[in-house]
């Protein structure tokens, strides 16, 4: 598995609130939430993102609510991964359970720029910037995770 | 090698002898929690999953608590589905409006959590229980869903964070400037993926409601949950109380911790988180000449008993100040009810503030108290970050009840009386 597109970049401590505002959590419809993806940090977002896109940014992204409709809203909306120094715990373990791909890597977060493209494999977690011509290698998962995610997510893992 | 009290509740929900940080086991839980904003989420995933049913009707909570009674078509909405997934699964607690509160006031009130359970709850301040001597920590919808279809969650045991606590609070501090305090030592994630474990001497002299309000923001720290040893203080709040036995843990004297830090609880001060994280604290009494808008004295973090009677005991017999809105919310109907019963109610009215039934409301920017533009409110509950109560060109200050009522008489933010 992998993703190819060109990179949004964000700050240390981005929080679920910015992600996606609670006052648009009246409805778990993920098409609907999704509009509202990043708009308290970055309006533009779901304008400009296409498909495969990638987000890069600092320490504990995902810090604050549990709301599983953060990374939900981030994949819905097309983005192909997130790459950041670290996650807080709640966003790493939704993320993995719905199936959205993530990478820590501190060194990638801080060489790749905004608007660099980049290709990212979840496999072996290199992380290319063809823009610059760098590599990076990301921390692979843990095998019990990998499993999680070859799966399709926790439930289907669970049902396997 | 010896265990932290959390990797001890651990070891023995998944049935190992010992566990150590890092490894990755899978636990039995006693409770499962979801709230109207998480629980429709996981229905779905429960649904679409194709689980046959709950693990155990009894052991899973659902609280309808966020944005009830509703705001909208669309959270009533919400609301609904809740309500027909209890109903279809005979979920035994299952709170709506009438008997619900805030669930994390709720719960432990209720009898529904006790010492040493295991307890996940798709809400991020499921941490709370901590206070109980309980590992309890908040993970998302399906999670929530896994635990609902097989009574387990995964975890990877947490290495952990030691707090000294010693000394005694000044009478104008309580648990909420203490956490506050650590998180502007720690940082929003200087506990990441860590237990925070609370020990010492001066943990006697914290009451219940300062353990809960402690380690409801432990999550703001990053951390995976905090917890308090069980003492004659969590005792008497259990005796009579839970349905289920308590079971009491603690650490081994040989237990291994990252790092210990000392707090002497007779050092803190009225404590603000300034915007836009809680780790951006300073002292009450440094901010005097920030003017605020609105106050809200609830929550979570802090709309027990002991707020009330903190809040009351500032606001009673005053008036919040001209140009001030002033929003106080009990967090659970008992609560509610006990206010009503002591005269509170009548005092707070008097003072020129309005009284809402539980709800998170504020809090998380759902209503009852949104910000404009350019507005600044000083409030009990957790988070301060970008429009978190409204636009985002609002701003929210943490602080305690006592020092929130102390600003709801001046305007301005304002440190409580030391006398108090």
């Amino acid at each position: 598995m992998n993703t190819k597109g060109k990179v949004f970049k964000y700050p240390d401590n981005v929080d679920t609130d910015v992600i996606i505002p609670a006052r648009y959590l009246n409805t778990s419809d993920a098409q609907e939430l999704s509009k509202h993806c990043m708009e308290d940090i970055d309006a533009e977002y779901v304008k400009k993102v296409s498909k495969g896109d990638v987000m890069v940014a600092g320490w504990n992204f995902g810090c604050g609510s549990s709301r599983e409709h953060a990374p939900l809203v981030i994949k819905t909306c097309g983005t192909g991964c997130v790459i950041a120094k670290s996650f807080a715990r709640i966003f790493y373990r939704n993320a993995i359970n719905i199936g959205l791909p993530i990478l820590e890597c501190p060194e990638a977060a801080d060489g790749i720029n905004a608007g660099d493209e980049v290709t990212v494999d979840f496999d072996t977690g290199v992380i290319t910037d063809l823009t610059t011509s760098k590599t990076y290698k990301a921390q692979p998962f843990p095998e019990f995770i990998q499993n999680i995610i070859s799966a399709g997510g926790l439930l289907k893992s669970l049902k396997k | 090698m010896g265990m932290t009290m959390t990797q001890k509740i651990l070891a023995a929900h998944a049935g190992l002898k010992s566990v150590e940080a890092g490894q990755l086991i899978s636990a039995k839980l006693d409770i499962v929690l979801g709230n109207d904003i998480t629980t429709p989420v996981a229905v779905n995933e429960f649904r679409k999953a194709g689980f046959d049913g709950v693990f155990d009707r009894n052991r899973i909570a659902i609280v309808l608590d966020h944005f009830v009674p509703n705001k909208d078509i669309k959270a009533a909405e919400q609301s609904k589905q809740c309500r027909e997934f209890a109903c279809e699964h005979g979920v035994s607690h299952f709170y709506d409006v009438g008997k619900m509160g805030i669930e994390h006031a709720l719960l432990p009130e209720q009898g529904v959590v006790t010492a040493g359970d295991c307890i996940i709850g798709a809400d991020s301040h499921t941490c709370t229980y901590g206070a109980l001597g309980a590992f309890s920590t908040g993970v998302g919808s399906t999670d929530m869903a896994a635990g609902m279809a097989t009574g387990l969650a995964w975890f990877k045991v947490p290495s952990a964070i030691k707090f000294e606590l010693s000394g005694k609070l000044p009478k104008n501090c309580s648990g909420k400037d203490v956490i506050l305090t650590i998180i502007g030592m720690i940082g929003v994630d200087g506990a990441l993926y860590k237990s925070m474990e609370f020990t010492g001497e001066g943990v006697a002299s914290l009451s219940m409601d300062d353990r809960l309000c402690i380690c409801n923001m432990a999550i703001e720290a990053g951390a995976k949950n905090g917890i308090f040893p069980v003492d004659g203080v969590t005792r008497a709040y259990l005796s009579g109380r839970t349905e289920r036995e308590p079971v009491e843990y603690s650490a081994d004297a040989d237990a291994v911790y990252e790092k210990v830090v000392e707090i002497d609880l007779s050092k803190i001060v009225p404590t603000v988180s300034c915007p836009h994280l809680p780790e951006n604290t300073k002292p009450a009494s440094e901010l005097s000449d920030i003017k605020i808008d609105q106050v809200v004295i609830g929550s979570c973090t802090n709309g027990r008993m002991e707020d009330m009677e903190t809040a009351y005991k500032i606001l009673g017999g005053k008036k919040v100040a001209d140009g001030v809105r002033c929003i106080i919310i009990p967090a659970t109907m008992a609560i509610y009810r006990e206010c009503i019963e002591r005269g509170y109610m009548t005092a707070f009215v008097d003072a020129g503030a309005v009284v809402s039934t539980p709800t998170c409301g504020p809090c998380l920017g759902g209503y009852m108290g949104i910000l404009a533009e350019g507005e600044r409110c000083v409030a009990t509950t957790n988070r301060n970050f970008v429009g978190r109560m409204g636009h985002v060109k609002s701003e929210v200050y943490l602080s305690s009840p006592a020092t929130a009522a102390s600003s709801a008489l001046t305007g301005y933010i304002t440190a409580p009386k030391e006398d108090l």
